[in-house]
């Protein structure tokens, strides 16, 4: 599977409005300007954009508490996303969500989610439901090394198998399940070992490559729009910041050597670096994609931080989508009528 | 069917069972709406261990009705993705007990998804589960956990107390368009009480005056709606006049029904067969006592399960689980009598 000329530029840029978007908020949260916390995607560009250009808009994935690069990657909305994080009315969830909950339904992008291997169960039912209508759509759930431990992913898994589902398992092994190391937190390297205990195929892939990811993705996408079931794509990828923001708590669990290693094998450098030996973009032409995602971002900002803040009076809304309201005229209306049966 | 109905004169006084009135529900949903499909334990071939699925998998075939792993947290999952994205799931956990095995999934996914992304998310899922002690199944099949959920903002909580209800109820809560909690009750199965053939809903949030009286009001949930009516016609005997409400949709709670009792009354109980300590009837009890002060001439009493798990043994069991006697003799405390 070789990706075109036009595929390559489009890996490109979505990587790199990615990385912009997370540097971006991570000086934001710094500065005190976002509230909360951040889970920041830098270093695992790769994998989202090397899985989401097979998408299309109808497709589903599900995200992970690092979502942010989940939902740049299946094309969501700067202004509504920093607007989310700002917790402003003209975010993706009206400021209710934040961070951890960043979702576009309209994109079929199901939500971050702040539970480790919540969404895991989730996207099943997507790919599922994908199934009962007869389309060819495919769900592709994102989760980590540290949520492949969780019952959630086994249940889901097995389940998945047994049902021949649409649905695609992107692992993004980091090596770090929040502050602990892989080989501290399961007995196995490869997460995609664990494929064959459900009957699915697994494959261990380079997340820092991303034409490994496009090539690996690729495959296992295809093989689900197939109607041939599920699989594994395990990346063995690296955050570069912290856990959680972008210094974390300063409290030694990694080496910094181990850092700089990673950061040495920057996905973006290297696509920019074989898109100039294949002739496709020099220098000057990956500058301008950067120069213009940092413009859009710029103007995504300035709209975040003139948008207003939830009305206080949306704080119970959205609970249902048919509230019961006791006492209401409805109510009472209701009432009346079962009195009268 | 309905047509069928239609052309004959319908029987004016129908019988059914709970445990029959409950497949017929999902049965006309499903025929109404391709949308909604059915998964859960067991369900499908065996037609669940209590019969309330029987027949489902003949009919709709195995694409609707589905046989899942014993993997309570995939089933949770597996609505809450499918509704998602636009479908209307009925998933059964079984016994009750087991949403300890799910919580995350109904009270972190289910329950949330539609306020976490800021309302876009429709969630139109009907989780059924039975509950109650009564069958000596012991302590991690008897339990009636309905506070756990009626905690959690997100959900609706239904538990009805006779075939008719529960066939409307379930009607009404797979045609609404958020998640609801079903709570069957394994002692009301073999219940029976007229049902109509045609699908009705009957509406989530209002109570049912299941008994009019005049002297108490007993505000009963599932089974003990029974024994509350029970505890009525014995109390009739000494002069006293009970009105018994089953509020039907636990979550939210139809307190203006009961204000206007209680108005009436001026004296209150709170039965249910969940533990006392927690329980929904603490909350009831509090907004009684709160809106309805000063039409009460005594405090607000309650009667629920003793704070222990449902003991295995027989004689144990039946001393745990609160019934027609226990009501009659708290009613009487209260009357003073």
């Amino acid at each position: 599977m070789e990706p075109t000329r036009e595929q390559l530029l489009d890996l490109h840029r979505r990587m790199v409005r990615i990385r912009h978007f997370e540097e971006e908020a991570g000086k934001l949260i710094e500065t005190g300007k976002i509230p909360g916390a951040l889970h920041l995607y830098v270093g695992e560009e790769a994998v989202a954009a090397g899985v989401m250009v097979h998408l299309d808009d109808s497709d589903q994935i599900t995200s992970t508490h690092r979502g942010h690069g989940h939902l740049v990657a299946k094309g969501g909305d700067f202004k509504r996303m920093y607007a989310e994080l700002f917790g402003r009315s003209t975010g993706y969830c009206k400021g209710k969500g934040g961070s951890m909950h960043v979702s576009d339904l309209e994109l079929g992008m199901l939500g971050a989610n702040g539970i480790v291997a919540g969404s895991i169960p989730i996207a099943v039912g997507a790919a599922f439901a994908n199934r009962y209508r007869g389309n060819d759509r495919v769900t592709v759930c994102f989760f980590g090394d540290g949520a492949s431990n969780e019952g959630a992913f086994h249940e889901a898994a097995n389940m998945a198998a047994l049902y021949r589902l649409p649905v695609v398992f992107v692992c993004e092994n980091n090596r770090y399940g929040e502050y602990t190391a892989q080989h501290r937190h399961q007995a196995i390297t490869d997460v995609a070992d664990r494929a064959a205990g459900y009957g699915m195929p697994g494959v261990v892939t380079d997340g820092m490559d991303v034409l490994a990811v496009f090539e690996a993705a690729g495959q296992a996408i295809a093989r689900a729009r197939r109607g041939e079931g599920p699989s594994i794509v395990e990346c063995k990828t690296y955050r570069f910041y912290d856990h959680v923001g972008v210094t974390g708590m300063r409290i030694p669990y990694r080496e910094q050597s181990e850092v700089d290693e990673w950061r040495g094998r920057d996905a973006i450098a290297a696509i920019e670096l074989h898109l100039a030996e294949q002739g496709i973009l020099g220098p000057d032409g990956a500058a301008a994609v950067h120069a213009e995602v940092l413009d859009e971002i710029a103007a995504a900002i300035a709209f975040a931080d003139a948008s207003p803040l939830p009305s206080l009076d949306s704080l119970t809304d959205d609970v249902y989508t048919n509230p019961i309201v006791i006492g209401s005229a409805d109510h009472t209306r209701l009432r009346a009528e079962e009195a009268r049966r | 069917m309905t047509t069928t109905a239609e052309a004959e004169a319908p029987p004016a006084e129908r019988k059914l069972a709970f445990v029959q009135a409950i497949p017929e529900a999902i049965r006309q949903c499903m025929q109404a709406d391709p949308d909604v499909f059915l998964a859960g334990e067991d369900v499908a071939v065996f037609g669940s261990v209590f019969g309330t699925t029987r027949g489902l998998l003949e009919e709709f075939g195995p694409e609707r009705v589905l046989d899942t792993p014993i993997s309570e947290i995939a089933i949770i999952g597996l609505a809450t993705g499918a509704a998602a994205v636009g479908l209307r799931p009925i998933v059964d956990i079984m016994f009750m007990d087991f949403i300890g095995c799910c919580m995350d999934q109904l009270i972190n996914q289910l329950a949330k998804m539609k306020y976490m992304f800021g309302g876009k998310a429709r969630l139109p899922v009907t989780v059924r589960m039975a509950a109650g002690a009564g069958s000596n199944l012991a302590a991690q099949h008897s339990q009636s956990l309905e506070a756990l959920l009626c905690h959690i903002p997100g959900l609706k909580v239904v538990m009805p107390s006779s075939a008719y209800d529960a066939k409307g109820l379930l009607i009404a809560a797979i045609r609404d368009d958020d998640p609801v909690i079903f709570i069957e009750n394994k002692f009301l199965l073999g219940a029976t009480s007229t049902v109509p053939e045609e699908p009705y809903a009957l509406p989530l949030g209002v109570a049912k005056i299941a008994r009019a009286g005049t002297d108490v009001t007993v505000v009963a949930t599932g089974r003990m709606v029974t024994e509350a009516v029970g505890a009525a016609a014995t109390l009739d005997g000494e002069g006293i006049s009970l009105e018994v409400i089953d509020p039907r949709t636990l979550q939210p709670f139809d307190l203006p029904t009961v204000l206007e009792s209680v108005a009436k009354t001026h004296r209150a109980l709170v039965v249910h067969e969940s533990v006392r300590f927690g329980g929904v009837g603490a909350e009831y009890a509090a907004e009684i006592a709160e809106h309805g002060f000063d039409d009460l001439d005594a405090p607000v009493a309650r009667i629920g399960a003793p704070f222990a798990p449902v003991p295995f043994s027989p004689v144990l069991e039946q001393a745990y689980v609160p019934d027609a006697a226990r009501i009659a003799a708290e009613v009487r405390a209260l009357l003073g009598r």
